[in-house]
């Protein structure tokens, strides 16, 4: 108890001083944990940046405050602490690891099915710092300039928040305000770094935009934001995450991506997401709420979310599409994986406003062990949308017989044209078709493999290639230990 | 004189807690070809599930050796690696897994189990090819996910390229000729007869005379109540096509 008091009594110095305009360089790891508008503003210094943004995180912050943690998910999960957490770049915790010898062996087990070098594997297990360990850096740069030649803005928030102050603050928070939901609220006032992406006018982006690129944006996995804006007639492809599990000591995770898509463009967004699920009774899992959502402003324009989620402990997320250009177009394709104790509420958004709008949604949901999981979408179409389409295909898997599976579809049409189509299925992997598969000299756990990667193929193609042979491994990874 | 291949002594097994199998006795040597024919609920599909360990079906007592190795104490797929293939009355539906991948899986885990390096994807498209041809399977139908939408032949048909593919040393034939008609039954009797070498043998489980004419049994054996109850040539089964089980179910009874 002394502790929280004296911790928060050192916030409030450390705010005072920020505020007679004498300021130490405060190193990360003295940053104190907890919440108020001194830690913000201090965040905000650290980050140099302008005022207008310091305005809309103390905003938020202002907000944040009147409102309640949502419960409405089929979620459970022990009371979440806002006030013994830090809010600052992920302090070096005293409890790294200081050696490969000190990380959980199943982790490491993990890592080398994966086939990640050595060097890798330290950095993803938090032994040594990221930019130690990627000496991409050159890799990185000639990327970044060939993408300068293009026009193409692709970097972190920070930077962009510095060079491209007018874009940022035109797109920003313009498709999730920062009133949006509790999640993206606190997002609004304490994030940390996250990427950006200005697509220009007519410019096909030339090779697929990875973070990993841009090895600065690793660590920020806690209250990341991201902004991607397609101007007229362009094309874009983001790849987010890495199949490899990331421990973090971060525990409460809540991002924000927003996607700006103007006419005639096309925005393709693919997620593998694989933070740390917990172990096997799910103790030290990540909790991942995340607000992701696609503006398609412009007319013909498009988005395409692709998601591939085997990792956290628990997870709430529904990257939508809102349709406001006529003819624009959102899909979603996803394949969500839980087992042992994990607990995923998941599905999309699909809000039809422009005339002729049209959305397609691909879910299939993998449960197995002791998890969880439940489908939850919601497709509208708004009195404006004629001739909006919508198809819906909704599938569960059950491996075993004590995991769960729920499907919770909204839809809503107040337009007479509009046509929207749900189905849905939920099947078992039966003994009879483990028999037939072994009968035939495969192994029980090489048969579930076959049968879950032929359930969701349908979505892994719609990966790019290599991300997609790597997320074809990481659920055959994820789906060990299910046999029971 | 042929080694012997299947040998069970007084097989005792249960399902659910009832007995079914009560007291089994069968020698299968290499090259031979036997039937086993018997009335519906004899226990027929109970005997091949028990030969090859599918759960839930519980040996209470006896010995099977299969080439001379304790079957019993193999997994399903050990059993499956050592040569033992089921040729299933149902087959069951894998929607998603396509054929090719997976008959390419299965014929890898054997060949990895025999110590033979894996067959690459050119070749075993060859194969594969190959072998459809003769069971009028075309690629089209390959490419379909495991008996998902198939009908009683064409499902029958894959059984039996499988066994095509894998070539085992002992293939039961569980019911091959139920829902297939009568050019299907040739085609099947012509595959699984070019799967044949004087090391392999062959169990032919039917309850009609039929599939006999195409693959011809050195031994039929009538099975009821759980056990053989007489033994006899070819000539057997045509006899047993005139007079049914009746007899043999009386004597049981």
């Amino acid at each position: 108890m002394t502790d929280t008091k004296n911790e928060i009594q050192i916030a409030d110095e450390s705010g005072d001083k920020y505020k007679y305009g004498f300021v130490t360089d405060i190193e990360a790891d003295t940053v104190p944990t907890g919440l108020n508008a001194d830690i913000i503003r201090i965040i905000s210094h650290k980050k140099g940046e302008p005022e207008w943004l310091l305005q809309k995180r103390l905003q938020a912050f202002e907000f944040w405050q009147t409102m309640k943690e949502p419960h409405w998910a089929k979620l459970k999960y022990d009371a979440i602490d806002y006030q013994a957490l830090a809010y600052y770049s992920a302090p070096k915790q005293k409890t790294a690891p200081k050696s490969l010898d000190e990380v959980d062996k199943e982790l490491l087990k993990t890592y080398e099915k994966l086939g990640i070098p050595l060097k890798e594997q330290e950095a993803l297990a938090g032994v040594v710092a990221v930019d130690a360990v990627f000496d991409s850096v050159s890799v990185a740069t000639t990327y970044q300039a060939q993408l300068k030649e293009k026009g193409i803005i692709f970097c972190s928030i920070s930077e962009a928040i510095k060079e491209y102050p007018d874009l940022v603050q035109k797109y920003l928070g313009s498709v999730v305000p920062y009133t949006d939901n509790f999640f993206a609220c606190l997002n609004s006032a304490v994030f940390t770094d996250g990427t950006f992406v200005y697509i220009p006018k007519g410019v096909r982006c030339p090779m697929e935009l990875s973070t990993y690129f841009r090895i600065n944006s690793r660590n920020t996995g806690q209250f990341e934001r991201t902004l991607i804006v397609a101007d007229d007639d362009s094309y874009v492809s983001y790849l987010e995450g890495c199949t490899a599990p990331q421990r973090d000591e971060n525990q409460l995770h809540a991002a924000i991506v927003e996607i700006v898509v103007l006419n005639n463009a096309e925005v393709k967004y693919s997620t593998v997401q694989n933070w740390y699920p917990g172990d096997k009774e799910g103790k030290g899992g990540v909790y991942n709420f995340v607000t992701k959502r696609a503006a398609c402003r412009g007319v013909n324009s498009k988005v395409s979310w692709t998601q591939v989620e085997t990792g956290s402990a628990v997870t709430w997320k529904y990257p939508s599409c809102v349709l406001q250009g006529d003819n624009s177009c959102g899909e979603f394709y996803s394949v969500a994986l839980t087992n042992n104790r994990q607990q995923a509420d998941t599905g999309t958004k699909m809000i039809h406003i422009g005339k002729n709008t049209s959305s397609r949604i691909i879910s299939k949901g993998i449960s197995a062990g002791f998890s969880n999981q439940t489908y939850r979408g919601l497709v509208k179409a708004a009195a404006s949308a004629a001739n909006a389409r919508n198809y819906t295909r909704c599938d569960s898997l059950l491996i075993g017989a004590t995991c769960g599976s729920h499907t919770v579809p909204y839809i809503e049409s107040r337009c007479k044209t509009a046509q929207l189509e749900h189905e849905a299925t939920t099947s078992k992997i039966s003994d009879e078709q483990l028999f037939y598969c072994r009968q035939r000299g495969i192994s029980e756990e090489e048969a579930i493999s076959l049968i879950v990667n032929g359930f969701c193929k349908e979505v892994m193609q719609k990966l790019p290639m290599e991300f997609a042979i790597e997320a074809a491994k990481l659920i055959n990874i994820s789906l060990e230990g299910s046999v029971g | 004189m042929s080694k012997p291949l299947l040998e069970i002594e007084d097989l005792h097994a249960k399902v659910e807690n009832k007995e079914i199998i009560k007291g089994f006795n069968l020698t299968i040597n290499e090259g031979e070809v036997h039937a086993i024919m018997g009335p519906n609920g004899a226990g027929k599909s109970t005997l091949s599930y028990v030969l090859c360990g599918k759960p839930g079906y519980e040996v209470t007592s006896g010995r099977v050796l299969f080439k001379g190795k304790d079957l019993l104490q193999m997994s399903v797929e050990e059993r499956a690696r050592e040569g033992l293939f089921l040729s299933m009355q149902k087959p069951v539906e894998i929607p998603g897994v396509s054929i090719t991948p997976f008959l390419k899986h299965a014929l890898n885990s054997l060949r990895a189990y025999r110590g033979e390096k894996e067959m690459d994807t050119v070749e075993f498209m060859k194969l594969l090819r190959e072998e459809g041809r003769k069971l009028n399977l075309n690629a089209d139908m390959l490419k379909r996910s495991i008996n998902v939408g198939f009908s009683g032949g064409e499902a029958k048909r894959l059984e039996t390229l499988q066994m095509a593919i894998l070539r085992p040393c002992l293939a039961i034939l569980d019911e091959a000729d139920s829902g297939v008609d009568i050019d299907a039954m040739r085609i099947i009797g012509e595959g699984v007869n070019a799967c044949r070498t004087p090391q392999s043998g062959l169990l032919v489980i039917t309850h009609y005379q039929r599939l006999l004419n195409y693959i011809v049994p050195d031994f039929v054996h009538v099975y009821t109540g759980g056990k053989i109850v007489k033994t006899g040539n070819k000539d057997l089964a045509e006899e047993l096509e005139r007079t049914g089980y009746s007899e043999f179910v009386k004597e049981q009874a």
